[in-house]
């Protein structure tokens, strides 16, 4: 027998896993910039909390990067795999007659993610890590905020925070319902979900753009 | 009706394809879509052309031999449907039709519209059976209870054809709708236990080595499937992979 996890379903699994990890880890990362609207310090608790505990930085956020790393090799890899099962092109294909935009298009929502995710991690991650672990600067509970309000001064970076949410938004719309599938879930639990996942989906990246939207005005 | 057709025609697997057009005329909307067909095969005999070949067999669409995909659908436009089964009047006077085979690795074009789909027997015989003997020693049907809902879920499961408009419609050429109704119509029933680990390991395991692509849930299939096979019986494939493969 083979590996499960070597089988199409067994990869399709994993990929489900992955994806949900992310959700949930966007939830939590949405939960807590959300805060940076309404106060400040509790921003700057909460930032000086994630960015301090052991725990969150040794363990958690390892994981994190293996989890994305992840998700987007195997993304990459079962789109290799599926276009060489579907060697030959029709001259003429309806493909919105029986399937979404979305869950036809999951690499090309997801290469716009990861372009994010690189500004992103340009934006605050490798500066955050300069900071704590190579110049070993000295921890100032009180600078997340004014890091994250100078970041969203530029309007063209809100901009494309944006876009890039709506490419999520739509990832997510497939992505949230497609993981429940892959893992086995029938169909009519899917549906009774159905606007549980049309909520976070559309929700979590309207939220996250809000947020950039907002410091961008209230700092004009 | 006047008709334009734009028709893959390619000599044999060895060799490559290309649409030809041909027009065709006095096509009556009463006529089935591969009736249609059989009249233009006529007219190029008549003119000493060789005859597009396409895949056929009860045209009463329980064979799912006929094949076809049809300006950019799986059957054709409609659903629920076999090529057999479609109508000219759902096209109108003037119309041009693009007539493609079923495309994908694991299929590959035979002649013209024909593909070889016989990945889908080598799955089937990789685990879709019971091999109970009931020759000589049948037992009565209502000696073993069956829930009714899983009577009713087997049975919508066993309406698959086997045409494979499934792969044809789905953007990774997955079979996962062909194998998972195949699966699900033995794993719902109690005469299909004793195999139940076995079958969904091999099947899914010949399905992997045919070459088929994996699943992205766009449900593409489910929406084309001729019997109306729900997406349904890929998850439960899945969870009967994980039974099978955790035990
Ligand atoms: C880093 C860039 C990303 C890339 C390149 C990417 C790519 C992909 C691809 C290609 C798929 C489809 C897999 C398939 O068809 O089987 C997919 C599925 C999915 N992705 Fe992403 N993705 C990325 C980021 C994300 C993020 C950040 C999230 C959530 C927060 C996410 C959530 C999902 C979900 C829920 C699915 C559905 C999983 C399934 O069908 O089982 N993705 N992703
Ligand atoms: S699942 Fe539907 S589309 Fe696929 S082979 Fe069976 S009958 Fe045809
Ligand atoms: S010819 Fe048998 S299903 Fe169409």
């Amino acid at each position: 027998m083979k590996n499960f996890i070597t089988t199409s379903i067994g990869k399709k699994f994993a990929m489900a896993l992955s994806a949900i990890f992310l959700m949930v880890f966007l939830l939590q990362h949405f939960l807590i910039n959300i805060t940076s609207v309404f106060s400040a310090d509790i921003f700057n608790f909460l930032s000086h909390f994630m960015g301090t505990n052991p725990l969150v930085q040794f363990i958690l956020q390892p994981i994190l990067i293996a989890g994305v790393i992840f998700h987007f090799v195997m993304g990459f890899y079962l789109e290799f795999q599926n276009r060489k099962a579907t060697k030959y092109e029709y001259h003429k294909v309806r493909g919105g007659a029986n399937s979404t935009w979305m869950s036809r298009n999951m690499i090309w929502s997801g290469l716009v993610i990861l372009s994010f995710l690189i500004l992103h991690f340009i934006d605050f991650w490798f500066p955050e890590m300069n900071h704590k672990y190579v110049e070993f600067l000295p921890e100032d509970p009180n600078r997340y905020y004014d890091e994250l309000v100078e970041k969203f001064e530029s309007p063209v970076r809100v901009l494309f925070y944006c876009v890039s949410f709506v490419l999520l938004s739509l990832h997510l719309l497939h992505g949230f319902s497609s993981s429940l599938k892959s893992m086995g879930t029938n169909k009519t639990y899917v549906s009774t979900v159905k606007n549980l996942s049309n909520f976070y989906a559309i929700g979590i990246p309207a939220g996250f753009c809000f947020i950039a939207v907002f410091h961008l005005l209230s700092h004009l | 009706m006047r008709l334009t057709l734009k028709i893959w025609r390619q000599k044999n697997s060895e060799t490559k394809g290309k649409i030809e057009s041909y027009d065709i005329d006095e096509i009556s909307p009463d006529m089935s879509f591969l009736e249609m067909l059989d009249v233009l095969n006529a007219k190029l005999i008549n003119e000493d052309q060789e005859p597009v070949s396409f895949d056929h067999d009860c045209r009463e669409g329980i064979c799912g031999s006929c094949s076809l995909f049809i300006n950019g659908r799986a059957h054709g436009p409609d659903r629920r449907i076999t090529t057999c089964q479609l109508h000219m009047r759902k096209f109108k006077d003037g119309d041009t039709i693009y007539i493609e085979p079923f495309r994908a690795k694991a299929f590959p074009v035979i002649k013209d519209l024909v593909v070889d789909r016989s990945a889908f027997d080598r799955i089937q015989h990789a685990g879709g059976y019971i091999s109970i003997n009931t020759s000589g020693n049948t037992q009565d049907a209502n000696a073993t209870p069956v829930n009714k809902e899983d009577a009713d879920a087997a049975f919508d499961a066993a309406t698959c054809i086997g045409c494979g408009a499934c792969v044809a419609s789905c953007k990774n050429s997955s079979a996962m709708l062909f194998v998972g109704a195949k699966v699900s119509q033995y794993s719902l029933l109690p005469q299909g236990q004793t195999e139940a680990s076995r079958r969904v390991i091999n099947m899914v395991n010949q399905m992997d080595l045919e070459g088929f692509g994996n699943c992205s849930n766009t449900g593409a299939c489910e929406v084309e499937c001729p019997k109306g096979i729900s997406l349904d019986n890929i998850a439960r494939m899945n969870r009967e992979l994980v039974k099978a493969s955790f035990k």
